[in-house]
């Protein structure tokens, strides 16, 4: 029987200070028993002699020091895993809320996880073919990344992680493949936008889902991804299975994260922050990934907001240096009706290189896609000069780098919300926008492709 | 390690920081085993009977009144032959073998000698019993790898006459030598222990002068660095960073690499294990791994032996330098070593400094970017080391006043500047030819002017030329026009965009350009410059530039990057028709 303390101290936002303990250790997962028989969690944040920090997941509110009684388990936050939670539905305190039974697990797993050994990893080449053109031929997805969507509020991240979650599929076939989804803190109109979605698709019966909305208590969020990443993990490296993970929002767990820490009145960096934010998220996002010699994979699209649309904020700046990439929407290309809006410029896939080319995509892709990008970039800056100077200040030739980069937004980066077009496909509607420009232009495609490739020839 | 009787207890935990107290005489930075796991952990403050301890592991399941004990020594890394081709973890422990023996993941507690103690060298000496030696002389060699041969040494400190050696095959903790000191016979085993927060003695330092060749075109003609030298590679996420640092980690010409990846991402040093013993080293045509030590402390491995990477990487380095070889560190990145810095100092309440980084990061930074420099190693026979430093810095949001960055200008003598607009444009290498600086131009202009081309320098002076008045002739057309500018000034502008797009742009991922001799990229800037002068006199002749742009050999010029190394000579073939074409265009009566 474990023991038992009255001697909560000090209740300060979502902490709590528990005195006279004895034997409790860092990380420790505690039990609070309300006076009205209900039960909360907490863990231990720091343990100072006789006294235990506790964070209490379902927040503070009702407690009373002297009436709660705390009891410490002994044991870091696990979670019970076994192949029946696909298709389940868990709180963020890994709780089933779907109204069907418990889970009965075959293992408990500690959700901190353990860093894979990078002499382990395999490395991502695996190409994804997610049927929209921005990503598949310029920001290309493989298998093990992980590549975060930059959002801002009103733009349609959730329909393009819906639409890369029902057509995302890897040009072979026959591989067990599902979904695990963590929400944090968004509201219900989105979730149910997803579970709709995933609904329709069939693709809820092999998900796993992981909710804690908007008005569910804001540390509980604190615990959300890394349930959702050890279930995938679970999946991925020992029932074999292909996994994409769809984390939303990691700003709602940010925030959560800068709550504990003005709490404990750490030392904050930017913005209030606390100072480890960066080793917090890589916790998150390194654990996608590829293992030697095992099946699975866990593929990572995290989807944050960008306060102010600022990229440079630290949420998106620090995730941008932790993840493989970003696709990055922007409001302007919205606001002319086109979808999905992904700014392609400052978008980016780091492991492209690795999952493209001859025998994964095609030949030309790697080409195609430096062109398309030079072209499109130098169509925008003329564009800018000749909003200045209008149009007759510009060459010819920067003419119709101007007419390029319009047909480009108009008919390569938009496509229907239904529209799944093939990688090859999408290569050949790159080469007929390029042939709008002369043959001397294209230097950054071979010749031999050019030759092969260009419109007419 | 002597294990000593004192015990502590642990009184706090908070994250990867442990306070214990009844440690007695235990010292700063002595190196403790920490729980009943006894992971370790290295005490970094003292006050009165309360030491504070950074553990290296995960300290989930510690509390209070568990034990602490001393072991005796500072943080040490193994050294001797073994550390070529192997890849460790912050504080040496050798990933490959730990992967061996716990698994996929790196458990805690996972425990293995950094060098492995079975394998058997062969040693053969170089000087013979009864031979007076003191601390650098090189007693015999080893093959370590196929190109370095490793050269066993008299450690620091030792002086004596060689009471015996022998040739034979040795683990390395066999001794290979015995050394009669003044203070007794001391065996010499091939494995030393070094402790990391230490700088490795040389005999005297000197200025570096040559250039460490990278066969990138925008760092070795513009922007150079030379062996012994320091440089940082500053930019924001997605602007070429670590493509940059893999690029020098691949072709730079030292004889040994020592890269560590400091709290980055855990793909890229597997891309990295991949490549390396696939790629050739263009100068030895051996895999690059037999040249390359590895440190990877990932992003989500424990953020205090991030911290301690960085010394383990640089206490290796220098062990290779002390053997008389040119070797390249570069840190990837020195912004999380410095956010772990600032993690365990807030952790230790310490009064913050700018953005929450402790006081001393400037003076911590600027020890380590100090441990670089080419030296005349120990040992009578005078030979010389070089360690070059190339750390990337990460700046949040990009911005370079941020502390980490302005601490790191004050030390080091070249500035890559990665711009977030290059990037956007897909021009690779993404570094600012009008911020980035080089200190080492006037002495990389002297050796290269007599190794590569008298007009090395010249070259080098007239392309920056231009594209500084590139920048100023922008500013320019963006208020007035094209149209308002002069021929001559519209061909400066082609020159500028042919030195960018033609010679400063490289293609990491092309099979031919990822890597460019110094005799090509002068030849093929000389190619750009002489285009450009030819093209002057033909206007000024009365030609018109119109019709110089539309020349096809403009073209090949385009195309010359892509010339293989055994054919740089076409280079020479193609100057001569550029030139008859732009001459071709003068009007008749001007053509000479």
């Amino acid at each position: 029987m474990r023991k038992e303390y009255l001697t909560v101290e000090n209740i300060v936002g979502p902490l709590m200070l528990v005195e006279d303990v004895r034997g409790v250790a860092y990380a420790e997962i505690a039990e609070i028993l309300m006076p009205d028989g209900s039960v909360r969690h907490g863990q231990v944040l720091e343990v100072h002699e006789d006294k235990a920090l506790v964070q209490v997941f379902e927040g503070t509110s009702g407690l009373t020091p002297g009436a709660a009684r705390v009891k410490f388990l002994g044991k870091g936050l696990q979670i019970g895993l076994s192949p029946d939670i696909v298709g389940r539905m868990f709180d963020g305190f890994g709780r089933t809320i779907d109204g069907g039974p418990p889970v009965i697990p075959e293992r408990y797993a500690d959700v901190n996880g353990v860093p894979i050994n990078p002499e382990a990893r395999d490395y991502p080449t695996e190409f994804i073919q997610t049927g929209i053109s921005t990503i598949d031929v310029l920001n290309t997805l493989v298998r093990g990344q992980k590549l975060p969507i930059f959002s801002a509020a009103g733009l349609p991240h959730p329909r393009l992680a819906a639409q890369i979650a029902r057509q995302a599929r890897v040009l072979k076939t026959g591989e067990q493949f599902a979904v695990v989804f963590a929400a944090m803190g968004i509201t219900f109109e989105e979730s149910d936008f997803f579970m709709r979605e995933f609904e329709k698709t069939g693709a809820l019966e092999r998900a796993v889902l992981f909710i804690n909305l908007a008005n569910d208590p804001p540390i509980e969020r604190i615990a959300v991804p890394k349930l959702a990443l050890t279930a995938a993990e679970y999946l991925a490296y020992e029932l074999g299975m292909h996994i994409l993970v769809i984390l939303t929002d990691m700003t709602n767990y940010c925030e959560a994260l800068r709550e504990i820490s003005a709490a404990r009145k750490e030392v904050p960096s930017r913005r209030g922050y606390p100072g480890y934010l960066y080793t917090d998220l890589s916790m998150i996002y390194e654990r996608a990934g590829r293992i030697k010699g095992r099946g699975g994979s866990i593929t990572q699209m995290p989807i944050l907001s960008m306060p102010e649309d600022d990229k440079t904020h630290p949420i998106p700046d620090l995730t941008g240096y932790i993840t493989e990439g970003q696709i990055l929407l922007s409001r302007p290309l919205f606001n002319e009706g086109i979808y999905p809006p992904v700014d392609v410029l400052p978008s980016l896939s780091r492991l492209k290189d690795r999952g493209t080319g001859e025998g994964k995509t095609r030949e030309d892709h790697a080409g195609v896609m430096n062109q398309l990008y030079a072209a499109y970039a130098r169509g925008r800056s003329a564009k800018e000069i000749a909003v200045v100077l209008g149009e007759s200040a510009l060459s010819e030739t920067d003419r119709l780098y101007v007419q390029f980069s319009g047909r480009f937004e108009r008919e390569f980066i938009a496509q229907g919300e239904g529209e799944n077009r093939e990688i090859a496909a999408a290569l050949d509607l790159g080469w007929r926008l390029l042939g709008m420009l002369p043959k001397g232009e294209l230097k950054r495609i071979k010749e031999a492709y050019i030759e092969k490739y260009y419109p007419g020839a | 390690m002597n294990e000593r009787k004192a015990r502590g207890e642990i009184v706090k935990v908070s994250g990867p920081l442990v306070v214990a107290r009844g440690l007695g005489d235990t010292r700063m930075y002595e190196m403790v085993r920490v729980g009943e796991m006894g992971l370790y952990g290295e005490v970094i403050e003292i006050r009165g009977d309360r030491f504070s301890i950074q553990v290296y592991e995960e300290t989930g399941g510690i509390g209070p009144g568990q034990p602490v004990s001393p072991t005796g020594a500072p943080l040490t890394v193994d050294l001797g032959p073994g550390l070529i081709a192997s890849i460790f973890d912050g504080v040496q422990r050798p990933l490959d073998r730990l992967k061996a023996e716990y698994g996929d993941f790196v458990v805690r507690g996972a425990d293995a000698p950094s060098i492995d103690r079975g394998r058997k060298w062969h040693f053969t000496p170089r000087r013979k019993r009864g031979d007076r030696v003191a601390a650098g002389d090189i007693l015999g060699v080893i093959p370590e790898t196929p190109v370095i041969e490793h050269r066993v040494m008299v450690p620091p400190g030792w002086e004596g006459t060689i009471a015996s050696i022998a040739e034979g095959d040795y683990a390395v903790e066999e001794p290979v030598a015995v050394i009669g000191t003044a203070g007794g016979e001391r065996p010499l085993t091939l494995l030393v222990k070094w402790p990391v927060r230490t700088p490795r003695p040389v005999a005297r330092r000197l200025a570096p002068v040559e250039p460490l060749v990278t066969g990138q075109r925008v760092l070795d003609t513009l922007f150079p660095i030379v062996k012994g030298g320091t440089a940082c590679v500053p930019g924001p996420f997605g602007s070429g960073k670590t493509v940059v640092q893999h690029q020098l980690a691949k072709w730079a010409d030292a004889d040994l690499i020592v890269y560590v990846g400091c709290g980055e991402r855990g793909n890229e040093m597997t891309e990295v294990l991949i490549e390396f013993p696939e790629l050739a080293d263009p100068r030895s045509g051996r895999p690059l791994i037999e040249r390359t030590v590895l440190v990877a402390n990932t992003s989500n491995m424990p953020v205090a032996a991030r911290e301690a990477s960085v010394f383990t990487g640089i206490t290796m380095a220098e062990y290779y330098r002390d053997m008389g070889y040119s070797v390249a560190l570069m840190a990837d990145s020195t912004s999380r070593w410095a956010e772990a810095m600032r993690e365990m100092s807030g952790r230790l309440e310490e009064m913050p400094g700018e953005e929450g980084f402790p006081a001393y990061l400037a003076s911590r930074l600027a020890s380590f970017y100090e441990r670089a420099g080419r030296s005349v190693c120990l040992g009578s026979d005078g030979r010389e080391g070089s360690l070059s430093v190339i750390g990337a810095v990460s700046p949040p949001g990009g911005d370079l006043s941020e502390p980490v960055v302005q601490a790191t200008l004050r030390v080091v003598k070249v500035f890559w500047g990665l711009d977030d607009k290059l990037a956007g444009q897909r021009h690779f290498p993404a570094i600012n030819w009008l911020s980035s600086y080089s200190l080492y131009g006037d002495a990389v202009d002297r050796t290269c002017g007599e190794k590569v081309n008298r007009y090395w320098a010249k070259n080098r002076q007239e392309a920056m030329a231009i594209l500084k008045r590139e920048a100023e002739l922008e500013e320019l057309v963006r208020l007035v026009g094209m149209d308002a500018l002069s021929a001559q000034d519209r061909l400066l502008l082609e020159a500028a965009k042919m030195i960018r797009e033609d010679f400063l742009h490289q293609n990491a991922y092309d099979p031919v350009d990822t890597y460019t001799s110094l005799p090509k990229q002068f030849r093929i800037l000389r190619l750009i410059l002489g285009f450009y002068h030819w093209a002057y006199g033909a206007i000024a002749a009365g030609a018109e530039l119109d019709e110089i742009l539309r020349l096809p050999v403009r073209d090949e010029i385009s195309r010359a990057k892509g010339v293989p190394e055994e054919e740089v000579e076409a280079l020479d073939r193609l100057a001569e028709r550029a030139r008859a074409a732009v001459e071709g265009l003068k009007p008749s009566g001007e053509r000479s």
